[in-house]
């Protein structure tokens, strides 16, 4: 056990730490028909929901692994040993103060409440299956703004869940949407009403604590008409010589004229497998931007798409991933434009460190009735060294002549000489690399939030420390 | 330390890449407050110089000692020479896309001089007056250092560095090739600024005599494959402007 404790404790990872697990409800591990009937049960959900769970689960069984992506990796999911529902609390709390106090001390460390207080319009903080912490400002409350939980969204706004549950992202997308659809649990529902602006970001923070957990949170938000919003997610989660997994769905509706930002930061332990499925649907003159950094886990598959299906939309999909010893980023963007004058941006850019692998998966459609269409695709890969990896699977498929497309792709290593020149500025190697590789990702870094940005950069200060032979 | 010691000491310098050695026994001293010029063709050396003394990972140093106020530079890496006080503008300085000029500028003197001197009215005021002296405008400091920068640019920004670092040593790696006769005017303004009058010493390196006429060393030496083979006052200087180096290479020294 001790040296268990001990190589669990090593690493750079210092969000690794985890607190003693308290469980009010904690299911024994595996997954069955059964298991999805009790998440269900234990909510005390509609029976839509349940039997949509019930066919989700079904199609998971039945539904092969992904042809592509790491299928190696994919294989080594033990779906038997991940505990699919744990609560660690039994209510969700408006004050932090009733939360129990282990759990506040991870979320206080985290910095959450501070973040809180300074600079968000509200938080919702998951820990393991259930969110423990809940808060909106009562302005927005009062503007209307719905911002809750999943399972608080789904017993309080049930006709409005209903409508666009699975509208965007059916289960039958991929064998991880069958499987959050199964057995989601957690996640918000947010609801900002015509013309409503939400000038400070609401935030989300997602953390497991528990071994081979698997936290499937399921996120739903409606901008309607003319409004806008900024959400902001993060996570992490203790290092563990045993696997987490960690299956999101989020679904995004953007109503004529409305505006959402989405901006994830994810930072799991490079214990977790982080298969995610991200996707938007953007009506008349909206808008939607991914802003998505991956800098943990040890794979992340990953594709935040759009689809703009009213005239004059635009989407917008900005990422960041850093693979490092023992990961795989598998990452990257997809834009289907459907209507006529909608216009995409993708810039991708990825890190990759002692042997660590990153890949940029992409596809950029446009169907035949689309007329006048700008698309701009850009991803830059840079290499540490020669034990690392990087490769690209761009896809364009254009079926109308009138689109504008524009690619790039690129290519780089640090070299000797760049090194040197910040050295010779009395930078040692390892802030020189830093320097380089935040510089590298400034393009994103600069779309966060401040506050966010100082603390990626720290973090792939972080990254460099120790990586000189 | 002694006051007539040196700030810069090589002694018996050889100085290989990749096996083949391309200096071959280097001896130069610069006392407080000297400019020196080391001239050479290109391919003599003098870059492998320049990064030797800097600290280029990639040079083998076969024989010989560098030190500055008497201290071994050898055994300490680019970057801490750099906190000693050694400053080379690069020839070709290199691009780092993303990285903000004011941000990095700020970044480097807190790391040399101190974070005192990288902070508040101290700070402002001292890059603002370096950059009128080099002309460079308030906007570059939103650029990303070196990325896209004209040749003449890269060399100002160069010079603006030296002026905010303050170096004991100053080592100037062809800052004149590639620029006009107003771009070495500013350029000279700025070496003079930051050396003249203080006891820091610098080593101009050039394979040209005009930045001379602008910054006036008191000493030269003449590189040749890897060697000195001649050393004088700055009239130096003016006779290899008229007569080229060909009198000084090997086999040709009968002007001697
Ligand atoms: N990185 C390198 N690899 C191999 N040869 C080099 C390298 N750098 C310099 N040299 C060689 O060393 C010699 C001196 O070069 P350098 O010091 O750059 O001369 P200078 O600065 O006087 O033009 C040249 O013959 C050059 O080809
Ligand atoms: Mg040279």
């Amino acid at each position: 056990m001790a040296m268990e404790e001990a190589r669990e404790a090593v690493g750079d990872y210092d969000l690794g730490w985890h607190d003693p697990e308290h469980s009010t409800i904690r299911f024994d591990s595996g997954l069955s028909e059964e298991v999805v009937r009790k998440i269900s049960a234990i909510k005390n959900e509609p029976s839509w929901m349940t039997e949509i769970r019930v066919k989700a689960y079904h199609h998971f069984v039945n539904r092969p692994m992904p042809g592509f992506g790491d299928r190696e990796a994919l294989e080594g999911i033990k779906f038997d040993e991940v505990c699919y529902y744990l609560r660690s609390s039994d209510a969700t709390e408006k004050d932090w103060d009733d939360v129990p106090d282990d759990i506040r001390n991870t979320f206080d460390r985290l910095g959450i409440p501070e973040a809180e207080q300074k600079w968000l319009s509200g938080v919702t903080a998951q820990y393991e299956s259930e969110a423990v912490y809940h808060s909106i400002r009562e302005d927005l409350e009062a503007q209307g703004v719905i911002f809750l939980d999943m399972d608080s969204g789904l017993r309080e706004y049930p006709e409005l869940v209903k409508e666009y549950f699975c509208s965007v992202i059916p289960y039958q997308d991929n064998k991880f949407s069958a499987l959050n659809t199964a057995v989601w649990s957690g996640g918000s529902f947010i609801y900002v009403p015509k013309g409503i602006k939400v000038e400070m970001p609401v935030q989300a923070y997602f953390r497991i604590n528990a071994k081979n957990m698997g936290q499937f949170e399921r996120t739903l938000i409606i901008a309607d008409e003319g409004s806008s919003i900024h959400y902001v997610e993060g996570c992490t989660a203790p290092t563990y010589s045993t696997d987490s997994l960690h299956s999101a769905v989020v679904e995004l509706i953007a109503l004529d004229g409305a505006h959402i930002r989405y901006s994830t930061i994810q930072n799991w332990s490079a214990n977790v497998y982080n298969l995610v499925t991200k996707r938007g649907i953007a009506h008349e003159d909206a808008s939607i931007e991914w802003i998505d950094g991956n800098i943990g886990s040890k794979l992340t598959m990953k594709y935040p798409s759009v689809i703009l299906k009213g005239e004059g939309s635009h989407a917008e999909v900005i990422s960041i991933a850093y693979a490092g010893k023992g990961q795989h980023q598998d990452a990257g963007a997809k834009v289907h434009h459907l209507a006529s004058n909608t216009t995409s941006k993708i810039l991708s850019k990825s890190i990759s460190k002692d042997g660590g692998r990153g890949s940029y998966r992409g596809m950029v459609t446009v169907s035949p009735k689309a007329e006048n269409c700008k698309l701009n695709v850009v991803c830059d890969a840079l290499i540490l060294d020669d034990e690392s990896q990087t490769d690209t699977y761009p896809t364009m498929e254009v079926a109308n002549a009138s689109a504008r497309c524009e690619h790039e792709a690129s290519v780089s290593k640090v070299s000797d000489d760049q090194v040197f020149y910040l050295m010779s500025r009395g930078h040692s190697e390892e802030e020189a690399l830093a320097m380089i590789v935040n510089g590298f990702f400034e393009p994103f870094t600069r779309e966060l939030p401040m506050e966010y940005a100082v603390e990626l950069n720290k973090l792939m200060a972080l990254e460099m420390e120790g990586s000189i032979g | 330390m002694s006051d007539n010691q040196p700030v810069l000491s090589i002694k018996d310098l050889h100085v290989g890449i990749e096996g083949n050695e391309i200096l071959h026994g280097i001896n130069l001293d610069i006392a407080r407050g000297e400019i020196h010029a080391i001239m050479g063709r290109n391919g003599s050396g003098k870059t492998t110089a320049a990064s030797t003394i800097m600290g280029h990972p990639d040079y083998e140093i076969s024989s010989g000692k560098i030190s500055l106020d008497g201290e071994d530079l050898l055994e300490l890496e680019a970057w801490e020479r750099a906190r000693k006080g050694v400053f080379l503008s690069f020839q070709y300085p290199q691009a780092v896309p993303g990285l903000q000029v004011g941000h990095f500028l700020r970044k480097s003197v807190a790391s040399i001089r101190g974070e005192d001197s990288a902070k508040g009215p101290v700070f402002r005021e001292a890059l603002k007056s370096a950059m009128e002296e080099v002309s460079i405008p308030r906007s570059f400091l939103s650029r990303y250092v070196n990325d896209g920068f004209s040749g003449g640019e890269k060399k100002r920004f160069e010079i603006l560095q030296l002026m905010l670092l303050k170096p004991k040593l100053a080592i100037l790696d062809e800052t004149d090739s590639g620029l006009d006769i107003d771009g070495i005017r500013v350029v000279s303004r700025g070496i003079n600024a930051a050396i003249r009058g203080s006891d820091s010493g610098a080593l101009i390196i050039t394979h040209y005599s005009r930045i001379l006429e602008h910054v006036k060393p008191d000493y030269v030496h003449v590189l040749i494959e890897g060697k000195i083979v001649k050393s004088g006052g700055p009239e130096l200087a003016l006779e290899l402007e008229e007569r080229g180096y060909e009198w000084l290479e090997s086999g040709n020294n009968g002007g001697e």
